[in-house]
């Protein structure tokens, strides 16, 4: 159906069988990508993600929400009503074929379905049961009604991020993040837990706490904290930090934004930024750039600008940061941005995802992977893989399944299974 | 019993994009050796010498930073450029099921140790290089950090209020994702290699992974021409498809207190109404989405004025007593230290350093039931095991250590 699926997978040995909830979608998406065999088990009216939008022309329908397409893509879908004797028992069959389990249910919800990881794992010891929750299952806050929001502002990322301007809020970043970070955790800890199996012979449960991932994912904020007690305060554009820093964000002369990066710190840096004002005529603007042609010399030592530096080279960095700053303002976004990294000057331009999506660079390296979706008469570029393993490919190996598309096909693979043994 | 004991890292990797990956690796069981260059003291890896610090001392084996990326590891300094150096690091890629660098791309080459040359040395070597734009394509060349990776690829856009200018993530949230990707990679490396007997070389770019973490945004421009850079968006506190309201940050009674607030349906709407317990929230307008999304700005403005009188956490606990998602935006202190899930967890082991003294790191926020991680060490100072591995791992006797010392080799 796609590229690359010639090859089979690096985790084509796998089968995976995902209770689909609210944070398992990514990480069963990540190890079908990755060639694993994963199982979304839906409840009879679907999972929920699937009346999520947006939707394909904006037309409300569970076969036609994107983000169940963002979620779904490459894996198989069983319908099993868990509330259902019958289908218990077909999920244990299912569960007698998996390597992992996905699951972000409630405890009371797989204890009303006599599903606890712990029981299960009595009857099925080589499992690796992942859960996937906001917070440590059967911890002390385990029963808290949390979403991506809630968990980004309790867990210390929101803290961090925002404006200069105190007046408005601190500000949550798109894509659900929290559960970008646990699908990367879940398999982290699914792969791990696979390894040592290979050497125990036993699977084991992961607990994979989403709160947690948000304290360990702010950088500066906490370790900050650990070290000197100091708390970093939010600024535009830039690190959070203890006292305010200079701006790196800068308006390109099309209206777009600029990041400056790291500021100019060496030699041929200098020399980069000093000849760049001049081919732009600009060095009447900023008489500092004089102080720059004296740092070009390898000769001139100034210490690191994070050093105790001398005033001097305080100007010298100040200046850098004047010089690259006053460029940024009188170029374009994009021409800037290749016009710095040619001089090896570390900037970027600030484009929006789908900007992103269609850049020079990211569609000559094959982010755009094309899936049919026959029953709709259309190919959809769906943005590609997060690492290159050349010699197992990462593939999308089929649309996102329509709801129960699979039941049928997978009890079918089951009773094959069962007439073999 | 860890998980990962059987598995040996030759770690050339630096920053937080790239030490951050091997010490999950660590933490899980790995043994990963960060190979430095004697030459420049490590300061290759500027987290060696950036803040903070304990106290008024600096210098390369006394920053924080670095110590909470590396906790667990080993530390050995070869010199790769030098004859002598080479063959060393060459006999520590034999014995080693990984290496990671995160150097710029094309350094490892220059070096001598591109991927033929590795898989020479060690046939199934697992190698997985990171940088910000990968190994090929127009940007190749081009140099990161955190903010820069977050620009390119659309996650600073998104992380701010509209028609104004992006807020973007206040730290390198990408190394943080590129860090986590990199330890996936070399797993599903091994992984492969266990089951198939191959290795490969895995080209991680960091640009990439942030482009996979836009949810269904990218599809919604794909399939339906809709992008995030359009009049009204991006709103980070707002949810991005309409699918809830409200769904916000609002200020609370203090110097800058916030708390959010979310509900997912229109029950989680009645009772939240019920908390705010005022005579507005009767209306008909507010009990269905479209309403409440309709006049969202009105509805925020309203549900503002009520915190905005009220402690952030005692907001929170109303909230959550009514089965409403609701958090503080906590700073670190009330994370790190009050939150009860944090600290039932063991999030933040103490290590023992010999330079720094005794520190707290972050530790992981998994737990494996039967194997789990162990942050028993702190990070290396600057070829503290270089005669351990060279001595115990690759068979230098102590005079071949010294005369390599004394020739700047390690």
């Amino acid at each position: 159906v796609s590229t690359g699926a010639s090859r089979p997978g690096a985790l084509a040995d796998l089968r995976v069988v995902e209770l689909v909830g609210e944070f398992t979608g990514l990480a069963g998406r990540y190890l079908a990508d990755l060639g694993a065999d994963v199982i979304a088990v839906e409840p009879p009216d679907g999972a929920a993600a699937r009346r999520l939008p947006p939707f394909v022309d904006d037309e409300p329908h569970p076969e036609r929400s994107l983000r169940w397409w963002s979620e779904a893509a490459g894996k198989r879908s069983v319908v099993l009503d868990l509330d259902a004797a019958g289908d218990r028992d077909r999920l244990e069959a299912v569960l007698a074929t998996a390597d992992i389990v996905l699951e972000a249910e409630s405890t009371a919800s797989l204890a009303a379905r006599d599903l606890l990881p712990a029981q299960v794992l009595e009857r099925r010891p080589t499992l690796v049961w992942v859960t996937i929750t906001p917070f440590a299952r059967g911890g002390p806050r385990s029963d808290e009604p949390a979403c991506d929001l809630t968990i980004l502002a309790g867990g210390g990322p929101v803290w961090s991020c925002g404006y200069d301007d105190h007046t408005l809020p601190p500000i949550r970043g798109q894509g659900y993040q929290s559960h970008q970070m646990g699908a990367h955790f879940a398999a982290i800890g699914a792969l791990a837990a696979v390894a040592a199996r290979r050497r125990t012979g036993r699977g084991q449960r992961v607990d994979v706490n989403l709160n947690a991932i948000a304290n360990t994912t702010t950088e500066v904020a906490t370790y900050h904290w650990l070290a000197v007690g100091s708390v970093v305060q939010r600024q535009t554009g830039r690190h959070a930090a203890p006292v305010a820093t200079e701006a790196l964000q800068v308006r390109a002369s099309d209206g777009r934004y600029v990041t400056t990066g790291v500021p100019p710190r060496t030699p041929a840096q200098f020399a980069a930024v000093v000849d760049w004002i001049a081919e732009l005529g600009l060095a009447e603007e900023l008489p500092e750039v004089g102080l720059l042609e004296l740092a070009r010399d390898p000769a001139v030592a100034l210490g690191a600008p994070e050093a105790a530096a001398s005033v001097e080279a305080l100007a010298v960095y100040s200046a850098a940061r004047e010089a690259i700053n006053l460029i940024a303002s009188r170029l374009p976004a994009h021409e800037f941005f290749v016009g710095a990294q040619r001089r090896g000057l570390p900037v970027g331009a600030v484009l929006a995802p789908e900007e992103a999506l269609e850049n020079e660079h990211f569609v000559a390296r094959g982010m755009q992977v094309p899936v049919e979706h026959l029953e709709l008469g259309r190919t959809v570029r769906y943005p590609g893989a997060p690492f290159r393993l050349t010699a197992t490919p990462w593939r999308i190996a089929r649309r996102p399944p329509f709801l129960g598309e699979h039941t049928a096909e997978v009890l079918a693979e089951l009773r094959g299974a069962g007439a073999r043994r | 019993v860890s998980a990962l004991q059987h598995v040996r890292v030759c770690d050339l990797s630096g920053q937080l994009a790239g030490a951050g990956a091997t010490k999950i690796l660590a933490a899980l069981g790995a043994e990963v050796i960060r190979v430095e260059n004697p030459r420049n003291h490590g300061r290759w890896d500027m987290m060696r010498t950036v803040g903070p610090y304990v106290d008024e001392r600096r210098g390369p084996d006394l920053g924080v930073g670095f110590n909470n990326h590396n906790a667990g590891k080993l530390g050995v300094t070869i010199d790769l450029a030098d004859p002598l150096g080479k063959e060393v690091f060459a006999d520590l890629v034999r014995i080693s099921d990984v290496v990671t660098e995160n150097f710029a791309a094309g350094v490892m080459d220059r070096l001598g140790f591109g991927y033929g040359a590795l898989q020479a040395l060690r046939r199934d070597v697992v190698y997985v290089s990171s940088s910000g734009f990968g190994a090929d394509g127009p940007y190749r060349e081009y140099k990161t950090w955190g903010p820069i990776v977050q620009a390119m690829s659309g996650l600073t856009f998104t992380a701010g209020l509209p028609d104004t200018e992006p807020a973007g993530w206040g730290y390198s949230y990408m190394d943080h994702l590129g860090a986590y990707a990199m330890a996936l990679a070399v797993l599903v490396g091994l992984h492969v290699r266990d089951t198939t007997g191959e290795g490969q070389w895995i080209d991680l770019a960091t640009t990439e992974v942030a482009l996979t973490l836009h949810g269904p945004a990218l599809l919604d421009w794909t399939v339906n021409g809709r992008g995030r850079r359009r009049p009204g968006q991006p709103n980070g506190n707002h949810a991005a498809y309409d699918e809830m309201a409200p769904h916000a940050v609002y200020p609370a009674r203090g110097d800058d207190r916030w708390v959010a607030l979310a509900c997912r349906d229109d029950s989680d709407w009645s009772r939240a109404a019920a908390v705010l317990d005022a005579p507005w929230t009767a209306e008909d307008r507010w009990s269905t989405l479209a309403g409440r999304l309709r006049f969202q700005e009105e509805l925020d403005a309203r549900i503002a004025g009520w915190t905005a009188e009220r402690d952030a956490e005692d907001v929170a606990r109303s909230f959550l007593a009514a089965g409403v998602p609701a958090s503080a935006v906590r700073r670190p202190p009330e994370r790190i230290e009050a939150d009860p899930d944090v600290l039932a967890w063991g999030l933040f082991p103490e290590v023992d350093h010999p330079e720094i003294g005794t520190v707290r790191v972050e530790g992981l926020p998994i737990h494996l039931s039967d194997t789990d991680w162990a942050i028993a060490s702190a990070a290396p100072c600057l070829g503290q095991h270089t005669d351990h591995v060279l001595g115990a791992l690759l068979g230098r006797d102590e005079d071949t250590i010294a005369s390599l010392r004394a020739g700047g080799v390690v």
